[in-house]
């Protein structure tokens, strides 16, 4: 049993320690926001925060944390939807599907919360997430849409 | 009564509640025993009916419009809603949306028609009749309102979902007359308003369904969860043809969470756990042995070269011929050759293949994602040993669709799965791992290319050789002609050969040509990948008549030109496209040019790119066209056709599915790679509805992503670069 401080809250979980925090949100807390996408660390459409860090979870073995850490989720960055980057997200109408964006979402968010206005060089170093519907030129101008915005 | 029987509860409310979708899956789970006369009757007494099959408009005004095609990330539903809405006259801000089940269209004599959501025809294929559900619910509600009035038709008018009687100046909201409106006979005859009179059609509003989409709460079929339900996870054979010899069960039943350990089928087995992850882990433990089958030893390697020997073989299928070929070439100045080749490709939806069933003695359901729900319905039908009568599918969003989730395997395995548990909610989550292995690929493909100029450069014959997979004669054989596929020509065709393929029409005209196909077809199953067929063929077209343009000394884009005379929308997206990115311009940037004609839209890109001396290839903005006829919803259609070069260059430089011994290579995004913000250009789109037609926007922009970055390429380097992805190939010469 593991004692875990997921969007403010402590919880208990009773999996296995090598599961990972993707399938610990999904099935043992039900936060399904985070995706499963490739189980590789490599679309990060499972993208959340550890202490404000955005972690690709469907990598990171639950018996990798002490406790201490502070998860965040999508379904935790902001109460009523109202996060910058979730303002951006609905003012220029970027999700098609929308089965990447938490993560996407998550990774900007991420990514401000380290460099609040971000180059297009820093946008390219740091958020490398797929989305195959092709929302990536909406995504640029999103970021650059909600470094402006406040919470 | 069959037309105002209200909905079943299990609809889902697809748009801006998705408190709803949970709680319809749980209470049809809780109810899953009930019977369908029960339902039924539950559903007509409820005091506020649809005014038709389309329209359901509730006492507070809240319109809901029932949306049969499905929703992938690419706004059909928002523009569905649009078309109706507008016919209707309603407040825009009050619509939401709702999927009819596949059951209740087969149950209603197919009221809401084809279900089936692929080849850009979301909203071409539907317009006129929803429309025309629109316009007949708003009579229905009119007359309503006359009737209570005891005054003339004539003397009412609507706006926003408010009728006025003129005369008095008396008011009537829909809310107010919609249960009236609901027992009136609908008329026949109704006319669909002109194009100027539109208000909410052309209008760029916002999608439907964003909101939760930002959130999280948007739930997909991987995030389904029922009380009481499993989950499985599977294991096809990995070699073509190959099936299941045999699997140990026992090695891993006593690991966490397991249930039971399934044969599928002859080809798959799942493991069921009481956690998904469960399900994976003792799945990658359990001992399986497969035997061989056709297609054990299929290498691309091999079949690469049976494609080149295809290049100039006898046996091949010519779907269209015109003009003095053999004496163009005989009399020609001089003559270019070129091949091309286009590999295999994977889907790679975001959200792998998924379906969760229950399965009883007298009744399955299935929810999943999925582009055909009645083929789905079928699937389930079948698997299921069942009457389809009493089967249903209750779709959900897509996390992604590009023509894979037209298929129903998935349908098909969970609910041979749930039927080894009856009475068990199961839900199957493919991994990505099988995503990649079992696709239905984009067919791999070769073209020779030849080009007679005369002494002026101009082009007097064109020869185009097609090698490679049907895929008509892989998943519907019956629809060849004469062992022909005509949609293996799609952008190459004659007008006139076949009118399910008058949308992907040639739109030059060459004073000779000649287009073939050699059909040869792996033990591969083929699939509709995102553009189709057009995305090869507009490589092979378009940079080809680029080689010739430079051949014959010519400005490719004048050269283009010379043969678009008949097709002044074609000419005029190009021309739109090269002026909008500055043709010719002398930025430093080099510039390529691709127009093309599929799914009944005109397309045309042109790419900046530059080459530095190591090779490194930096795309730096796509212009892009496009002329559909009529844009329903123009900010949608920017989304669809910047989208369409994440896409289309996605494959261009990364992707390519390769075989060996019979297994596909590629595994994972690792090796399978789809662009990221740092490989994305900026697109600039200029939509340029014409009018008179309605032409597709999901797939058509697909065609022009990769010829227009290679000729591009050519242009910074002089290096032609004819087989795809570009991902390994050095871009300069050493």
């Amino acid at each position: 049993m593991a004692e875990l401080k997921v969007n403010g809250q402590t919880v208990s979980v009773d999996a296995e320690e090598n599961t990972p925090l993707l399938w610990v949100l999904r099935e043992h807390l039900g936060l399904t926001g985070a995706k499963y996408g490739c189980g590789i660390a490599q679309c990060g459409t499972c993208t959340i925060h550890i202490d404000g860090q955005p972690v690709r979870s469907c990598t990171y073995p639950v018996g990798a944390l002490s406790g201490e850490e502070e998860i965040t989720t999508i379904e935790g960055l902001s109460e009523d939807g109202s996060h910058p980057v979730q303002q951006a997200w609905v003012e220029l109408d970027i999700p098609q599907c929308g089965y990447c964006q938490p993560g996407m979402i998550m990774a900007v968010a991420g990514l401000l919360n380290n460099t609040p206005d971000p180059t297009d060089e820093d946008i390219d170093a740091q958020v490398t997430n797929i989305c195959r519907c092709g929302t990536l030129a909406r995504v640029r101008k999103g970021i650059h849409l909600a470094k402006t915005k406040k919470a | 009564m069959a037309d105002t029987i209200k909905l079943s509860r299990r609809n889902f409310i697809i748009g801006t509640g998705a408190a709803g979708l949970t709680i319809g899956i749980l209470a049809s789970c809780s109810n899953n025993s009930e019977d369908g006369t029960e339902a039924d009757q539950a559903a007509n007494a409820e005091p506020n009916p649809e005014v038709n099959a389309w329209v359901h408009i509730a006492p507070d005004d809240t319109v809901t419009i029932r949306i049969a095609r499905s929703e992938m990330g690419q706004g059909t539903l928002t523009g569905l809603a649009q078309l109706v809405a507008d016919e209707l006259d309603c407040d825009w801000d009050k619509v939401t949306t709702e999927y009819p089940t596949p059951g209740e269209n087969l149950a209603r004599d197919r009221v809401w028609r084809d279900f089936s959501t692929g080849g850009s025809r979301g909203i071409r294929g539907s317009v006129e009749y929803v429309r025309e559900g629109g316009a007949v619910a708003r009579a229905m509600l009119i007359q309503a309102a006359a009737n209570q009035w005891e005054v003339p038709v004539s003397e009412c008018s609507v706006e926003k979902g408010v009728i006025t009687h003129g005369p008095s100046g008396n008011t009537l909201r829909y809310g107010e007359v919609a249960e009236a409106a609901s027992a009136l006979t609908p008329p026949t005859g109704v006319q669909v308003k002109d194009p100027s009179e539109w208000k909410i059609i052309g209008q760029p509003v916002k999608r439907l369904d964003t909101a939760d989409k930002v959130t999280g709460a948007q739930k997909y079929g991987a995030d389904l969860q029922m009380d009481g339900m499993l989950n499985a996870a599977i294991k096809q054979a990995p070699k073509r043809g190959g099936t299941l010899a045999s699997f140990d069960a026992d090695a891993v039943m006593s690991m966490p969470g397991v249930r039971k350990v399934v044969q599928v089928d002859d080809t798959a087995v799942a493991v069921v756990a009481d956690r998904w992850w469960q399900a994976k882990t003792a799945l990658d433990a359990l001992p399986v042995e497969w035997t061989d089958g056709e297609g054990a030893d299929y290498s691309s390697a091999a079949f690469e070269t049976e494609l080149e020997n295809a290049l100039t073989a006898d046996d091949a299928s010519v779907a269209n011929m015109s003009g003095e070929v053999d004496a163009a070439f005989a009399n020609a100045a001089q003559t270019v050759e070129a091949t091309y080749r286009v590999p295999h490709q994977n889907h790679a939806c975001m959200e792998p293949m998924n379906a969760t069933a229950i399965w009883t003695e007298d009744k399955c359901e299935v929810w999943c994602p999925t582009q055909n729900g009645e083929a789905a319905l079928g699937a389930a039908s079948e698997a299921a040993g069942l009457p389809i009568e009493q089967c249903d599918v209750y779709k959900l969003l897509l996390g992604g669709g590009f023509g894979r989730r037209g298929m129903s395997d998935y349908v098909s395995q969970v609910v041979k799965i749930a039927k080894e548990m009856p009475g068990t909610p199961i839900k199957l989550l493919w991994t990505r791992e099988e995503d990649m292995q079992h696709g239905f690929y984009h067919p791999t493909t070769r073209a020779r290319c030849e080009g007679a100029l005369d002494a002026d450069g101009n082009l007097t014959a064109i020869k185009i050789r097609i090698a490679g997979q049907s895929i008509l004669a892989g998943l519907m054989p019956q629809a060849l002609q004469n062992g022909m596929d005509p949609f293996a020509f799609q952008g190459l065709l004659p007008s006139g050969l076949d009118e399910r393929v008058e949308d992907q029409t040639l739109k030059y005209t060459f004073p000779a040509l000649k287009f073939d196909h050699a059909m040869r077809n792996p033990p591969v199953r083929p699939g509709f990948w995102r553009g189709v067929n057009a995305n090869q063929n507009a490589v092979y077209l378009e940079c080809f008549m680029d080689e010739l343009a430079h051949a014959a000394g010519k400005d490719p884009l004048e050269f283009r030109l010379a043969y678009m005379g008949d097709a002044p929308e074609l000419a005029a997206v190009l021309r739109a496209a090269a002026e909008g990115s500055g043709w010719g311009n002398d930025d430093g940037k080099s510039r390529g040019l691709c127009a093309f004609y599929s799914f009944g839209a005109y397309t045309a890109a042109c790419a900046e790119v530059t080459v530095d001396d190591a090779g490194q290839l930096k795309i730096h903005r796509i212009v892009a066209a496009t002329d559909p006829g009529y844009a329903v919803n123009p900010q949608q259609v920017d989304a669809q056709v910047a989208g369409s070069f994440v896409y289309g260059l996605s494959a261009a430089l990364f992707e390519e599915i390769t075989f060996e011994n019979g297994e596909v290579q590629e595994r994972n995004f690792d090796t399978y790679n789809s662009m990221r913000l740092r490989d994305m250009p900026e697109v600039e789109t200029i939509v340029m509805p014409s009018g008179g037609f309605w032409g597709g926007v999901g797939e058509p922009t697909i065609a022009v992503a990769a010829p227009a970055v290679l000729n591009a390429i050519y242009a910074a380097t002089g290096k032609r670069i004819r087989n795809l992805p570009i991902k390994d190939q050095s871009l300069r010469d050493a």
